[in-house]
């Protein structure tokens, strides 16, 4: 019985990143080393986070490319924050991150839920709406590292059990997505009106809220990752993130979020995520240049869809009494 | 009508002894139809008779299992849309099949523009020879206009127009009229006339009997996919064409049921829509299975998807024992206790990507979580209850619901609806497309789903299974209900006659 088809192609994708560290391992040794492996996951952590909330949105036959202006918006956004009242405790400024980023998800999802509009078409809009927006809240200025308090800037480096926090809140994202896509009515719907929005109306799932509800949830995890961003690399501007909405899209494709909805796994967005990671860190590792890691990034993610595809083509119906034993 | 008299020239086009079938269905049975220059032949059947696949034949869209289609006495193949419009035969279909954003020059010389000297179209000529076409028809517009500015009348003429200029010998009109106001329809009579006076064959498929005595000189009946007759309309009356159409052997029993039908469950009143459907009203009791007649687009899908809270109507009540239900999405309507199990069930059915289980439980979610999580144990029992009471063939309920039959995925559609104890459920079209092995088991469930207390609405377009299954039957036509027809005097005839508008007094004057 391999009707289970999600954890297959989770297997190949980890095999295939085992066979990438591999292959780096015998041009560098010192790339699998665990501490330096830690470092590349936490270097990957915003990447997981903001693929599992593409992922959500793209299961439910939409997709967000606003999540990297959302991500830059509130991020400028609690910096300034953190500016003007250096006493706000961290808390807070997570809620309020998370609490701007879920209604700049909001409005794209009112946008296509009630408008109808075209999912592709309200995020490019809303993307470059939200870059607008930090260039007039911030005149265009950088908010440097100096006028960020220390607490703002030291809470994802903060290090529990080893792991910088950074770390933790994409392994914890994590767990949280399996639960909701497994074991919630949300997580149900989400794949429901992906698989078959016709089906899914009928069973009284509303399609569009779910939609809604896909966005907003893709927008929280910007505005978290939002602030997580800007208090890493302790600066906030204009272009901060610029384009990783597409990093953040390939992601998922790669980890086998079928781009027609209703098809994927939280493990798959996962893999996915930490894929690129691993390419992006180990590349200038091993002396190769750049732009050969946009070419790798580039093959892997048609690689993914071809091999998506041919996995997805018809089987053919099982009409023989003797196929379907062995099936 | 002198030239209507004697058909003595040869048919321009015959079928002969065409089988189509497609999966589990046989939609064409060695039928025959031949068509006459300068003739007007209908083709007269019920819905699934075979019409559409007939005329899907002829234009090049279906190639044909058996038998042989002579042009002119010469026998052609059809393989393409191409194939068809080179031998002359063109079709006018019910929803025009034309291009919105060319003009009306574009889309008459599609295919066939002439050309200049380089190559490229000669847009001048193109408009001259348009407006030439559009002339000799007698239409109003301009060669420029867009399409998706004209109405429908005005599109079936751009058609005719197309026709023309590919200098078509047999012209198909599938429901030419079916969207037309009525001088509009007495305009396309005209120009029927017009093209009836070049020569050509013409296919005229209509519901409306009215229509087919007033335009057609021959008639060919289908039913069941099978020829049944043909001749000349002068020959024939409105009742024997309706008892040709309807007749048949019983070829089908349906299950005997104790019509034993309880108190009132359902009431609805004063359903109105402001173009689809208007004032529909009426009463469904406790084991009653109660039938939905009509021709398609009377109206009836639109109203049960109205009822079950997808479309909202602008007026309706709608009680359950006697409770007042606002209904207005279909979460709303399964919380009531009325499933709906729509016709398309490929499209509207089962999840694809989803496990069996998941499907079956998709709308009683609430039933099986706990403080917001989905408890596996609970879909699970409830899963394998509904599974075993259908006799579901799988291997395991986790199983995608993609790698099961076609049978057995309905099966877990019906399983879905089961499992959230409804009071009502709707079936629209529930043997369509399915074999007749299948359709036999389909009502046999019906019949037991009824004699547990379940009422069920049946919408269906097919008479015998309207008779064989339902306590009572309700006719619509147009949107509005037209007759509530049950016991001795529900018969195809009279099903028929309230479904196309014939009245006793048209019947009693034939």
């Amino acid at each position: 019985m391999l009707s289970r088809t999600f954890p297959i192609r989770e297997t190949i994708l980890a095999g295939a990143i085992v066979v990438l560290l591999a292959l780096i391992a015998s041009r560098f040794a010192g790339f699998i080393a665990p501490s330096n492996l830690a470092r590349v996951f936490n270097d990957t952590a915003p990447l997981i986070i903001l693929a599992l909330g593409q992922m959500v949105v793209i299961l439910t036959r939409c997709i967000d490319l606003s999540v990297a202006a959302n991500l830059a918006l509130t991020g400028m956004a609690v910096a300034m924050i953190n500016v003007a009242m250096p006493g706000l405790p961290i808390p807070i400024i997570i809620a309020i991150a998370i609490m701007l980023g879920a209604v700049m998800g909001a409005i794209n999802g009112v946008l296509v839920w009630k408008l109808s509009i075209p999912p592709i078409v309200v995020t490019l809009g809303t993307m470059t709406i939200f870059r607008g927006i930090i260039f007039l809240i911030s005149d265009g200025k950088w908010v440097n590292s100096h006028e960020m308090s220390p607490a703002f800037t030291g809470f994802p480096r903060a290090e529990i059990l080893g792991l910088p926090v950074l770390s933790w809140v994409a392994i914890v994202t994590t767990l949280i997505f399996a639960v909701m896509m497994s074991r919630t009515p949300l997580g149900r719907s989400i794949f429901a009106v992906g698989g078959n929005p016709h089906a899914a109306v009928y069973t009284g799932i509303d399609v569009g809220r779910t939609q809604f509800q896909a966005f907003v949830i893709s927008g929280a995890l910007a505005g978290l990752t939002g602030y997580l961003w800007v208090a890493r690399y302790a600066v906030a501007y204009v272009d901060i993130a610029g384009g990783f909405e597409l990093e953040v899209v390939a992601a998922c494709v790669i980890g086998g979020i079928s781009i027609a909805g209703g098809v994927g796994s939280v493990g798959g967005a996962v893999l996915g995520a930490i894929f690129l990671g691993v390419v992006k860190n180990a590349l200038p590792v091993v002396n190769i240049s750049p732009f050969w890691q946009l070419a790798i990034s580039g093959s892997a993610i048609l690689i993914a869809v071809a091999f998506n595809a041919s996995a997805g083509r018809k089987k053919g119906r099982i009409i023989l009494k003797s196929a379907e034993v062995t099936s | 009508m002198a030239e209507r008299a004697a058909p003595v020239d040869a048919p321009v086009v015959s079928m002969d002894a065409i089988t189509k079938t497609f999966p589990g269905v046989k939609a064409l049975d060695q039928v025959k139809l031949d068509l006459y220059p300068g003739q007007v032949t209908a083709l007269v059947g019920e819905n699934g008779a075979g019409k559409s696949t007939t005329v899907k034949i002829l234009t090049g869209i279906y190639a044909p299992d058996g038998g042989t289609i002579r042009i002119g006495g010469a026998p052609v193949t059809l393989n393409t849309p191409n194939d068809a419009s080179r031998v002359g035969i063109t079709a006018i279909h019910q929803e025009t099949v034309l291009f919105d954003e060319l003009s009306v020059a574009e889309n008459i010389f599609i295919g066939h523009a002439p050309r200049t000297r380089w190559g490229l179209i000669d847009r001048a000529e193109m408009h001259r020879a348009a407006k030439v076409l559009l002339d000799e028809i007698g239409a109003p517009f301009a060669t420029h206009a867009l399409l998706r500015d004209l109405g429908i009348a005005s599109k079936h003429l751009v058609a005719i127009a197309r026709a023309l200029s590919v200098d078509a010998r047999v012209v198909i009109m599938d429901e030419p009229t079916a969207a037309l106001s009525h001088k509009e329809i007495e305009e396309l009579y005209e120009l029927i006339e017009t093209l009836k006076s070049q020569g050509k064959a013409i296919l005229f498929i209509s519901h409306k009997f009215d229509e087919i005595f007033r335009i057609a000189d021959r008639y060919t009946v289908f039913r069941d996919g099978a020829f049944v007759g043909e001749g000349l309309i002068a020959d024939i009356d409105e009742d024997a064409l309706v008892r040709m159409m309807v007749g048949r052997a019983v070829d089908h029993i349906f299950p005997d049921r104790e019509q034993a039908v309880g108190e009132d469950i359902l009431q609805v009143a004063g359903y109105d829509h402001p173009t689809e459907f208007a004032d529909i009203g009426f009463t469904l009791k406790r084991g009653e299975i109660l039938g939905f007649y009509g021709l398609v687009g009377a109206g009836r899908s639109e109203f049960m998807q109205a009822l079950f809270g997808i479309t909202r109507p602008s007026k309706g009540v709608t009680l359950i024992n006697g409770d007042i239900k606002v209904i207005r999405s279909p979460a709303d309507a399964v919380a009531a206790g009325i499933v709906y199990v729509p016709e398309d069930r490929g499209k509207q059915g089962a999840v694809i990507g989803l496990p069996i289980f998941q499907n079956i439980t998709l709308p009683s979610l609430k039933r099986t979580s706990k403080s917001g999580f989905l408890q596996l144990a609970e879909e699970f029992k409830l899963a394998r209850e509904y599974a075993e009471r259908l006799d579901l063939r799988a291997a395991a309920l986790d199983q995608d619901v993609g790698n099961l039959s076609g049978g057995n995925q309905q099966k877990v559609v019906i399983a879905k609806w089961l499992a959230t104890q409804p009071q009502v459920i709707i079936l629209d079209e529930p043997t369509k497309g399915i074999d007749i092995g299948s359709k036999a088991a389909v009502h046999e469930f019906m019949a037991e789903l009824a004699s547990q207390g379940l009422s069920v609405i049946m919408v269906s377009s097919e008479i015998p299974e309207v008779i064989g299954m339902s306590d009572r039957v309700i006719v619509m036509r147009d949107g509005r209900i037209v007759a509530e027809v049950a016991g001795d005097e529900l018969t195809p005839e009279t099903l028929v006659r309230h479904a196309a508008g014939i009245t006793a007094a048209q019947l009693q004057e034939a």
